[in-house]
């Protein structure tokens, strides 16, 4: 099986085969690696990346086993983070300042946001220091590094199911029949996943660089969070800023969330498809941005 | 032209040589940014001193051969290491690999210290290139070669260095690689295990792959390898047959003069060790030790960056790396220029025969040169113990012996 692969490898890498007349009818075969500088402003192997998929694989479990395997309480702390969080954000925006919530229970309107939010800074921070605390791995072994920021962001997923069962739970409690908008979940989960795969792939490349970067995340998270949907409803950014506030990317997922999963409220169509566009943009960018650092983030550790 | 299994062609590689610019911060960068935007989406251009690390170096390899790499500290050896396994890329050049490319740069790469030794089998036998299926099939052998078996469900956070060591190589000695390529791995891990890593090497290449092998140790180059590249400021010194060239080298290094004068890109080095002597009592030959008395031997070191709190480690080794003696000063401040590192020893009864000087230099933070030292120490005293070689041990203690009658006191 091997064989094989790395014959899909042969053909994938050699961009010329090597067709050299010999005595008779002798053909060299073509190198598996040809290793030249670095050209293109993207050039993503992506047969490499299918050739590598079990390193993806095993640092996603890696992950795992370590995350549950460290924390004395485990499996605890990803319920508790969530819950905690809504309990302040249901005391504080709801009960105390009113915060309108679509006519759903305060928990519900939080925690549907919650739940993509604490999903997408999660990672984000996670993944801002992924290179840097995997220095001796990439100055020792060759494997594609956009699997490092790949995997905090796919591993995270798991915490995200734990909370969901919380959710589905809550919204048994609380009498939500969720409609047929939820056929549209895994839609609005992937673009949380691409978005934040792409700004991990900004982040963690910057903070490889500029090692000043990750002082800056938290402060950044928390802005961002509050140009978010998560403690308010969209429906009170002015009609006519709505556009612009979809160019957050997390704007347009978390309010999918919600109408999603309790169908309230559809937030605007503009905001969601400039969101959207925004997603792609800034997994696009982050790609860009990722491979054209990849030689300077080698070279420096 | 045909069936080869490395190319080598012109690679070049070029470092910029910041003053401690290990890493910029942000608000360097925003400021950057401000006066030429467009130099945020450019990796660092090149301003500043440049160097070439490694220059138009060319070679080829046919399945099955051995090549040893030697050279001194900042020849380019781990350079062009690291560019044959993708980890860096060249500057110019290029080169070719035919079959799958194992590498070995370190020691249980991908350990985890949480993850129990089953764990990291897996963890670390994929990042080095293993399919999931194949390292469950070799998991029993990999297990019996490190001999860790009652040690499999412990953390590898609780091993001992040797453990974690024969763990990494065992799974490392398990990829089945068309091309291997290593890096002065083996200095680690205890004697034993050494060996029989290097028979697993050897073994390697017998079945038809091909090792890249950089050392210090010269008794390791010449016991292993059929071909050796003599590295020299990034440039290739000479390269063919290992007698010829391990010879030429050791010559070079003897003559003390160890390299060709500095060019101006020479690699920039916080300090490197150059040469050492044996300067008191004086054999006829400044490597050579005759004494079973105190004596006095100096290494050489140019020192190029100034270094505070710096440590001098020295041991002596035996031909086969065991480690016999070693000692350390501490808190040494040297200052740019050329120093002397004057060590007045003891008596050093060891059996006449070769060993190694290995030295080293640290600061606070970082390894800033090992050197195994060649020439070898010879030490040619006279044999004071049993002449039977298998009686005579390893030490060469002078004794006398006599009879004394006790009895009709």
């Amino acid at each position: 099986m091997a064989d094989q692969i790395l014959t899909q490898e042969t053909q994938a890498l050699s961009p010329r085969p090597l067709h050299v007349r010999g005595y008779g009818e002798s053909l060299v075969k073509p190198p598996t690696f040809e290793i030249a500088p670095p050209q293109g402003w993207l050039n993503v192997n992506f047969r490499e990346l299918w050739a590598y998929r079990e390193v993806l694989y095993f640092l996603i479990w890696r992950d795992l086993k370590v995350r549950y395997k460290q924390t004395a309480i485990g499996i605890g702390w990803v319920v508790i983070q969530p819950l905690a969080t809504m309990l302040i954000f249901s005391l504080f925006f709801g009960r105390l300042a009113r915060m309108p919530s679509q006519g759903l229970p305060y928990p519900v309107f939080y925690f549907c946001a919650l739940l993509p939010w604490m999903y997408f800074s999660t990672s984000l921070t996670n993944a801002t220091n992924t290179l840097v605390e995997h220095e001796r791995m990439i100055t020792k072994v060759y494997f594609p590094r956009l699997f490092l920021p790949f995997s905090t962001v796919l591993s995270g997923l798991v915490d995200f199911a734990v909370s969901f069962v919380l959710l589905v739970v809550m919204m048994l409690l609380y009498h939500i029949v969720p409609r047929m908008t939820v056929l549209l979940l895994p839609l609005l989960l992937l673009m949380a996943v691409v978005t934040a795969l792409g700004t991990a792939l900004w982040l963690s490349a910057l903070n490889a660089l500029y090692r000043d970067v990750r002082y800056a995340i938290p402060f950044m998270v928390q802005f961002w969070m509050f140009a978010s949907p998560v403690a308010y409803p969209s429906s009170l950014v002015p009609e006519r800023w709505r556009w612009l506030y979809g160019l957050n990317p997390m704007a347009g997922v978390i309010e999918g969330f919600r109408w999603a999963l309790t169908g309230t409220q559809r937030p605007s169509l503009g905001l969601l498809a400039v969101s959207a566009s925004m997603v792609l943009l800034v997994f696009v960018g982050g790609l860009f941005y990722f491979k054209n650092m990849e030689g300077a983030i080698a070279d420096r550790a | 032209m045909s069936n080869l299994a490395i190319q080598v062609d012109n690679i070049s590689k070029q470092y910029k040589l910041g003053p401690r610019e290990r890493y910029l911060a942000l608000r360097d960068l925003l400021t950057n940014a401000l006066k030429s935007p467009w130099r945020f989406f450019r990796p660092a251009t090149p301003q500043g001193e440049m160097l070439w690390a490694l220059k138009d170096v060319s070679l080829e390899l046919k399945p099955g051969e051995i090549l040893g790499i030697v050279g001194r500290n900042g020849a380019g050896k781990s350079t062009l290491l690291k560019i044959l396994t993708r980890i860096t890329k060249p500057t110019s050049g290029h080169a070719r690999i035919w079959g799958r490319v194992g590498s070995l740069l370190e020691v249980g790469t991908g350990f985890h210290p949480e993850l129990t030794g089953r764990e990291n089998i897996f963890l670390s036998g994929s990042i080095l290139g293993m399919r999931r299926a194949e390292i469950k099939r070799k998991f029993d052998e990999i297990v019996a070669f490190a001999g860790l078996e009652r040690f499999l469900d412990t953390p590898a956070k609780h091993y001992s260095s040797g453990m974690y060591t024969r763990l990494g190589f065992a799974v490392a000695a398990h990829l089945e690689p068309e091309v291997l390529l290593v890096d002065e791995v083996l200095a680690v891990g205890d004697l034993e295990f050494q060996k029989k890593c290097l028979g697993k090497m050897k073994e390697v290449s017998q079945g038809g792959r091909t090792v890249v092998l950089v050392s210090h140790q010269m008794n390791q180059i010449r016991r292993l390898c059929t071909k050796v590249l003599w590295m020299d400021y990034g440039r290739v010194r000479q390269i063919g047959p290992t007698p010829e060239v391990t010879g030429a080298y050791e010559a070079a290094l003897m003559s003390g003069t160890n390299t060709q004068q500095k060019r101006a890109d020479v690699p920039k080095i916080k300090a490197r060790f150059l040469s050492w002597e044996i300067v008191e009592p004086r054999a006829s030959h400044p490597h050579l030790l005759t004494t079973l008395g105190a004596f006095t031997v100096k290494f050489t070191v140019e020192i190029n960056e100034p270094i505070r709190l710096g440590v001098h480690g020295v041991e002596i080794n035996d031909a086969d790396g065991q480690l016999l003696w070693g000692n350390a000063a501490y808190n040494l401040s040297l200052e740019p220029g050329i120093c002397e590192f004057i060590h007045r020893m003891g008596p050093l009864p060891l059996k006449p025969g070769p060993y190694y000087w290995r030295v080293t230099l640290f600061n606070e933070f970082e390894r800033i040169d090992i050197w195994d030292c060649v020439p070898e120490l010879m030490i040619g005293t006279q044999p004071q113990a049993h002449p039977r070689d298998e009686w005579a041990g390893f030490l060469n203690i002078p004794s006398t012996f006599s009879v004394q009658p006790t009895t009709g006191q």
